[in-house]
């Protein structure tokens, strides 16, 4: 069981107190708060050892580059990856994607290919394709999804043809919260030889991620989703493609031997990791996925979804709230619209209360435009969030009505 | 249009109103009452030529220049933006193309709707007050073009 005093007791931001009010923080989606060991990793690598990685002789490089390794070898047992090589530190999941989006299309797309996306992607996992498709002259196929907030799959079957070459769809919808039945998508297009790449963001976060096990060919998410530091994310690809992709950016630590005739590439991962890398953002995460293993992905798991069930059941008790994305498989994400009210005038009034929640549109425009809606409010939680501040939450949704009606 | 007060007399006068309320929660009930009392645009100005960029939600700003005087009317979806407006039309409108330009509209900050002001807050103050002056610096231009 996971104590919740303590747990809270990690997070220093939590205790913070906005407009004299304390801080409910329910923006968990756009990004989560730090535990202090996280921190403590962070300033450690500055205060203890830093050196630039894999590039000296000396004692600071040398642990520096242990330490970063080290790490890489804590995400790869986090998602279980076969191998070290196929864990490639980046910027981020937009990072990820454009990197992938960029060295795929190079290798494999021709005129008149097919890429399939969703239609609950987040902008982020459809603008690079958007940008490969403008510039190899291919094609954007998008699988739609119903109004409970469940991808339509057999549509999906239906998209998949002879000249689709990859599909991108996320693990968890930000803007829904739905979780992705993955094997259902990645099943079908495997059978057609079509690699999967999912988009992590939302999901590895949350109960369990075993890349092996559903087989995806590359997987990406962000350090600061995860409790670790901004500005370091991950692509994980299996190795078959990582070695047959080219480098999407050249430079220091990439290379293997430079002439100017001819340069080649170093082996796997350095290849795509070009220039001095975020190694004190990559330690960090690496601690990160420390903190959620101590304590313990069943129990974080257990606790959000006791999380989810009661925001629900309080939300939906309010009259006029109308919540998008009822699909049964969820994380614990509450998108909702209250009737007659701005979603703007909604997050202003919480704000005042001391609850963070996000307004507008996700960056998952398409997702609202199915709804034909404008945007939502969004309270996205998590293992440290409470039950007492989700009854807050539903006290500061009731204010909102009596001030606005 | 004669207005009864000065740029100044109408911000000192928000000013007070707003004084008596120290809780944000106050402060917003009264820009949700001004919303309320928007001198309203027609609506068949609400469209996109006059829908404003960069605010979270949808405002539209209808101006109309008799050769002295700028008068704004205006709507948004949403209600505390709505206010807001209102606030910033009871200041403005009716006033001369100088007049606007000028304008240094210290009301704001003493209201403490400060940080509403800044470009990173998304529910567009800026973008409207910028909107008006640019109206009024455009009215301004033709008009000088004119007596040429
Ligand atoms: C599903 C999804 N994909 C991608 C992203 C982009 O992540 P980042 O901004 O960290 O690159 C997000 C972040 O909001 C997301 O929710």
């Amino acid at each position: 069981m996971i104590d919740i005093d303590v747990v809270r007791s990690d997070f220093p931001v939590l205790h913070k107190k906005v407009y004299g009010k304390p801080l409910v923080y329910f923006d968990n989606g756009a990004t989560t708060q730090k535990p202090l060991c996280v921190l403590d990793e962070v300033r450690k690598v500055y205060t203890d050892y830093n050196g630039n990685v894999h590039r000296g002789v000396h004692a600071m490089s040398d642990r520096t580059s242990e330490a970063y390794e080290g790490a890489r070898e804590k995400v790869r047992l986090f998602i279980n990856a076969a191998k070290r090589e196929e864990v490639v530190f980046t910027s981020g999941t937009t990072g990820s994607i454009n990197a992938i989006a960029y060295s795929f299309g190079e290798r494999y797309i021709q005129p008149g290919d097919e890429i399939i996306v969703s239609e609950m992607e987040h902008h982020a996992n459809i603008v690079p394709w958007q940008i490969l498709c403008q510039r190899k002259g291919s094609v954007l196929k998008v699988i739609p999804f119903n109004d409970q907030g469940d991808l339509d799959l057999d549509e999906y079957l239906k998209l998949l043809s002879p000249r689709t070459r990859i599909v991108a769809v996320t693990q968890v919808s930000n803007a829904l919260g739905t979780i992705v039945p993955l094997k259902e998508i990645i099943g079908p297009a495997h059978s057609m030889g079509i690699p999967i790449l999912v988009d992590g963001a939302q999901g590895v976060q949350h109960g369990f991620t075993d890349v092996q096990s559903l087989d995806c060919d590359f997987y990406v998410f962000s350090g600061h989703k995860i409790y670790g530091p901004t500005g370091i994310g991950i692509m994980y690809g299996k190795e078959k493609w990582l070695s047959e992709l080219p480098p999407y950016q050249g430079g220091g630590d990439m290379v293997d031997r430079v002439t100017f005739e001819k340069t080649t590439y170093n082996e796997l991962p350095f290849k795509f990791e070009a220039g001095t890398m975020n190694y004190a953002g990559a330690i960090g995460l690496g601690r990160a996925l420390d903190y959620l293993n101590e304590l313990g992905r069943n129990e974080i798991s257990d606790r959000e979804k006791t999380l989810l069930a009661y925001a629900t059941e309080r939300l939906s008790s309010v009259p006029g709230l109308r919540i998008y994305g009822q699909s049964a498989s969820k994380i614990c994400t509450v998108s909702f619209l209250l009737e007659n009210i701005h979603q703007y005038d909604t997050g202003m009034i919480l704000d005042k209360l001391g609850i963070a929640v996000r307004t507008g549109t996700h960056c998952a425009q398409p997702v609202m435009e199915h709804y034909g809606i404008d945007g939502t409010v969004r309270a996205s939680l998590c293992f440290y969030n409470t039950i007492e501040e989700i009854d807050a939450l539903g006290t500061g949704i009731e204010k909102v009505i009596s001030m606005f009606s | 249009m004669k207005l009864e007060m000065t740029l100044k007399e109408v911000q000192d006068s928000i000013i007070d109103e707003f004084s008596v309320f120290d809780d944000w929660m106050d402060k917003y009930n009264i820009l949700i009452e001004m919303g309320k009392e928007l001198p309203m645009i027609d609506p068949k100005f609400k469209v996109k030529d006059y829908l404003i960029e960069g605010c979270q939600s949808k405002v539209w700003l209808y101006p109309q220049y008799d050769g002295k005087a700028v008068t704004f009317t205006a709507d948004s979806d949403a209600i505390i933006t709505r206010g807001i407006v209102a606030l910033l039309i009871r200041v403005l409108s009716g006033r001369t193309t100088e007049e606007i330009i000028m304008a240094d509209l210290y009301f704001i900050d003493r209201i403490g709707l400060r940080q509403n002001l800044s470009p990173t807050r998304s529910n567009g103050l800026l973008s409207m007050l910028r909107q008006m002056k640019l109206y009024a610096m455009a009215y301004k231009a033709q008009g000088s073009g004119q007596s040429q």
